[in-house]
């Protein structure tokens, strides 16, 4: 009864209201990019702003149970829902339908999950329980191999297994937790040197294409090549960019106003209302909107390394990071891909695009952390 | 205890986060401020401005008459990426009474951007235009069955009369030209050609509307944008009305019928056009939607020149009605006086023979009565030679620059400036420029420019002018500048009444030699008494064949309600083949508007 009153006494309201911010604004939006002529309302499971509330009500039951589990449990188990996790995405392509291309979806009656937004939870908690082992010590080779590969396996099956390489990616998401515990700054130094090199070299002609085609596929090359300017290609590979910055550059400084931007009425920006709802932010909410919300994310993140960093164990501390860092690594592919900076890269901008999976996987990911650092002070005793 | 020797990498990552979102605000407001481009490509992207005519203005006669209205007519739009590869051609033709082979020859011509340069899959194209209720009630009917079809309404010109067509002029679809002249143009619009229609397309026109239509990603329109706010109702043109009076058109046009000429009716006392005939013309519905192109080219190749205004653009020596002018210009300055007389030596004259007969010498009221020439011959001569000829002519050409000068001030040898009448020539009163190119700057006398005494030679002036001098002389001494639209005040100004500073009681010697000649002289064959016109023939020598028969007059001689000037080309005597026209018109205009002076004139005569 006692320890019940601590948790709810310590949990971070704050983190749960940017959240909740980010989350009712992001279904705003959801709405505005589903939104045409015949329109039904919000709340109408017709359109996916109304599913996207049923969403995001049973997410937060989710977050709810979750802040009632023992803390004990993932340390516990943490490597038992690690190896599930594996054994589900191994299984996932063969329980697939083939959507677009990508075999990460499992259909349960009406619902489809995509486990590779659960994967990374499981992948931060197990790391974690290994780096928070006594006399773990990550600038020692094998120590730091260990969770490397840990991060590699679930990582490689969502991209060779599932096609999903976004998804993938996300998972470069733990090497600022293994940073954060001493992992030598030279790897990262060296990750940012190799990109810089690429984009040159890219740039210049230098790469001969058959080297590319056997790193990429055809269309991640083309997303490069219109990226960095190469290629010209505003009708096929380049057009969703190109009317994604239409649609933000459109928006002016105060926006066109809720409900009002043509190129989101108009649906002249594809999957607007997933991995391209920030450009309806932009268009609809101008350059106020669109700062304001990347201010939230901005304050949510840092909130998330303050809480970090108050964590008084290496198991919590990890995962904290690992949470930072993939709601950071999201923001930053999703935002840098609306606005033409990075290449297109399908991944979710956390609790605004419309996903049960991934606002689901967001939720899990977020209220574990909370619950770990509502009882932090319980370590104490 | 957690292991703390890397505290400070914390710093370095909320460092990454800060400075990603810095980077990305920096990156919104190069997007969306700096650059302002991307709001015009939104635009275009989903808005679809589709224009909505206005009404051009009407017009009417100074009886208020419609002349020029408006006919609904049709347009046959097509949005090509609706139309989808099940588009039943066939049908779609039959119902438009067309062949397969022209409507692919249309779909080729719409679609090459080089002559159609707002083409576009997703937006409307006129695929027919300038079509008749019932060239499209077939297609209306089946309209559900061509998807990407639809019918626009929208107006053309419509003509009471068979009348006017110079005046009137017509109105056609703006060209390039006019589209890179004023940009308020859009293609397809339409604006005056020539005429009224061009001369006043600014009142006329109106102001386009536009409706707002938002587009999908796919072309399919969805609506109207923003409920209609950025929408605009179109404005009609303005009424305009005419100081023409059609029936006394209509009357001098069917007068002068197959001959080549013109007729002009001014009302004196204030300048408004009565009539401004020019034959031939052609019927204005031939200049009117899907014939224009070919009736227009047909009429520039006709060798009569139907689309010359000869009204305001032929310019014909003025013959002997410059006799009044002449008379008029001496009096003033003292070449004669109202006594002076000058013998006639009937054909045997010299150096200019009189075509008349009547006794001799002759005074100045018959000499405008029976037209003498030797009478003006001497006259001019006496003006001209008043102060001897100086030293190298210097008197001689003082005075003759004094005369030209007397003579342009009745409205000759320029064009009328502040008048709306469009398309004039000036017409010429010599200069002594022209005389020195001829003959040198002493080379030549008042015997040289002898024929200006009778209104022949070089001297040339356009009905018009003849008609304006008319009015001026039964205004006695002054003109207003003839002008086309009926009570407009800009007309009334002072600067628009034109003084020929010559004094009153001149003026009467000469409306009494008028009147004479209708009543004794070569007009009185086709007087009516009752309205005392006033006239004076002219027929004027023509190289080229028969003679130009003028005329020119006003009525009634004291009251003066409408001043006449005629010209009919290759026909002989003005007092034949002229004078009737002005006087049918004369008669006409005035049972019409004034038949009370033919009652007073009546009481009059019984009373004596």
């Amino acid at each position: 009864m006692n320890q019940r009153n601590n948790i709810w006494s310590g949990v971070d309201w704050i983190t749960i209201g940017l959240f909740l911010a980010l989350a009712l604004f992001g279904w705003m939006n959801i709405y505005g990019a589903g939104y045409s002529f015949e329109q039904t309302s919000i709340f109408s499971f017709d359109n996916r702003a109304g599913k996207q509330f049923v969403w995001l009500m049973t997410a937060m039951v989710v977050g709810f149970c979750i802040l009632l589990i023992d803390e004990k449990t993932y340390d516990v188990l943490g490597y038992w829902f690690y190896g599930a996790t594996i054994l589900l995405l191994i299984a996932t392509p063969f329980l697939a339908h083939d959507i677009k291309g990508s075999l990460s979806w499992i259909t349960f009656g009406p619902v489809s999950l995509q486990p590779a937004e659960f994967a990374k939870c499981f992948t931060a908690i197990a790391i974690a329980k290994y780096m928070g082992r006594y006399g773990y010590r990550v600038e020692t080779w094998k120590d730091l191999v260990v969770p490397c590969v840990m991060v590699l396996i679930p990582m490689a099956i969502i991209m060779i297994m599932q096609k999903e390489t976004g998804s993938a990616l996300v998972f470069g998401a733990f090497l600022l937790p293994l940073y954060r515990q001493g992992m030598t700054g030279k790897i990262m130094g060296s990750g940012v040197i190799v990109a810089i090199v690429f984009v040159v070299v890219m740039k210049c002609g230098w790469i001969p294409d058959k080297w590319l085609d056997k790193v990429f596929e055809p269309h991640q090359k083309t997303r490069i090549e219109v990226l960095l300017g190469i290629k010209e290609d505003p009708t096929g590979a380049g057009y969703n960019v190109n009317q994604s910055l239409i649609a933000v550059g459109s928006g002016g400084f105060w926006g066109k106003g809720y409900l009002k931007g043509t190129q989101t009425k108009m649906k002249f920006v594809p999957e607007q209302d997933t991995d391209f709802i920030f450009c309806t932010v932009g268009e609809e909410w101008g350059f106020v909107g669109s700062t304001l919300v990347l201010l939230i994310y901005l304050a949510f993140i840092l909130r998330l390394i303050m809480i970090a960093e108050r964590q008084r164990d290496t198991f919590s501390q990890v995962y904290a990071y690992s949470v930072a860092s993939i709601f950071l690594v999201h923001l930053i592919i999703n935002v840098g891909m609306v606005l033409g900076l990075l290449p297109v890269i399908g991944i979710p901008l956390p609790m605004f695009s419309y996903g049960g999976s991934s606002l689901w996987g967001f939720t899990l990911l977020l209220f574990i952390l909370l619950r770990l650092d509502a009882s932090r002070v319980n370590k104490l005793h | 205890m957690i292991n703390d020797t890397y505290y400070k990498r914390r710093y370095v990552i909320a460092g990454i986060a800060i400075a990603v979102v810095a980077i990305y605000i920096v990156r919104l407001f190069a997007l969306q401020i700096v650059d302002q481009s991307r709001r015009e490509k939104a635009d275009n992207n989903a808005l679809v401005r589709q224009p909505v005519y206005a009404a051009r203005g009407l017009i009417y006669d100074r009886n208020d008459s419609l002349l020029v209205f408006n006919q609904p007519i049709y347009e046959v739009l097509i949005i090509m990426r609706e139309m989808g590869s099940n588009f039943d051609t066939l049908s779609f033709c039959q119902c438009l009474s067309i062949d397969t082979v022209a409507y692919r020859e249309r779909i080729s011509q719409i679609s090459d951007r080089r002559k159609n340069r707002g083409f576009s899959k997703y937006t409307p194209q006129v695929f027919m235009g300038q079509l008749k209720k019932e060239d499209i009630s077939l297609l209306q009917e089946r309209l559900y069955s061509f998807p990407g079809v639809s019918i626009r309404k929208r107006t053309l010109r419509d003509y009471t009369y068979n009348s006017a067509c110079h005046i009137l002029g017509s109105v056609g679809e703006v060209n390039e030209r006019d589209l890179e002249r004023d940009p308020s143009y859009r293609q397809g619009d339409y604006s005056g050609r020539d005429g009224v229609e061009k001369q006043y397309e600014k009142q006329l026109r109106g102001e386009n509307g536009v409706e707002v239509l938002l587009r999908d990603s796919r072309g399919r329109i969805q609506g109207s944008y923003n409920n209609g706010e950025e929408d605009r109702t179109p404005t009609a043109g303005i009424n305009l009305h005419l100081g023409i009076d059609i029936d006394i058109q209509s009357m001098a046009e069917e007068l002068i019928g197959e001959h080549i000429g013109s007729a002009v009716a001014i009302e004196p006392q204030t300048g408004e056009i009565l009539a401004l005939v020019s034959m031939p013309g052609w019927n204005p519905k031939d200049l009117v939607g899907k014939a224009r192109g070919n009736n227009y080219m047909a009429l520039l190749g006709n060798p009569s020149k139907p689309l010359m205004n000869r009204a305001t653009q032929a310019m014909y020596p003025p013959g002997s009605t410059f006799k009044t002018l002449q008379t008029l210009v001496a009096l003033d300055q003292g070449g004669i006086t109202p006594d002076t007389r000058y013998p006639c030596n009937g054909p045997q004259s010299t150096p200019i023979k009189c075509t008349h007969h009547h006794g001799s010498p002759v005074d100045l009221g018959m000499a405008i009565e029976q037209s003498c020439n030797p009478y003006y011959w001497c006259a001019f001569r006496d003006l001209l030679q008043m102060d001897g000829y100086g030293k190298g002519n210097k008197h001689f050409r003082h005075r003759y620059e004094l005369w030209r000068e007397g003579i342009m001030r009745f409205g000759l040898g320029q064009k009328f400036e502040d008048s709306d009448v469009p398309d004039q020539k000036g017409g010429s009163i010599p200069s002594t420029k022209l005389y020195d190119r001829f003959y040198g700057k002493t080379g030549w006398k008042a015997i040289t420019i002898r024929s200006l005494s009778i209104g022949q030679g070089e001297v040339l002036v356009t009905p018009l002018q003849l008609a304006n001098q008319a009015a001026c002389i039964a205004n006695e001494g002054y003109y207003i500048t003839p002008h086309l639209l009926h009570n407009d005040s800009t007309y009334l100004q002072a600067d628009k009444r034109h003084e020929t500073g010559i004094d009153g009681a001149y003026f009467k010697i000469v409306k009494d030699g008028m009147e004479r000649v209708m009543t004794n002289g070569t007009g009185r064959w086709h007087n009516v008494p009752k309205w005392h016109i006033c006239g004076k023939t002219g027929t004027v020598q023509n190289s080229h064949g028969k003679d130009h028969a003028i005329f020119i007059g006003y009525a009634p001689k004291d009251n003066p309600k409408i001043a006449v000037a005629i010209a009919v080309e290759n026909v002989g005597f003005g007092a034949t083949w002229a004078c009737p026209v002005a006087v049918k018109m004369i008669d006409a205009y005035l049972s019409k508007h004034y038949p009370e002076l033919a009652d007073e004139e009546q009481i009059t005569e019984n009373r004596e």
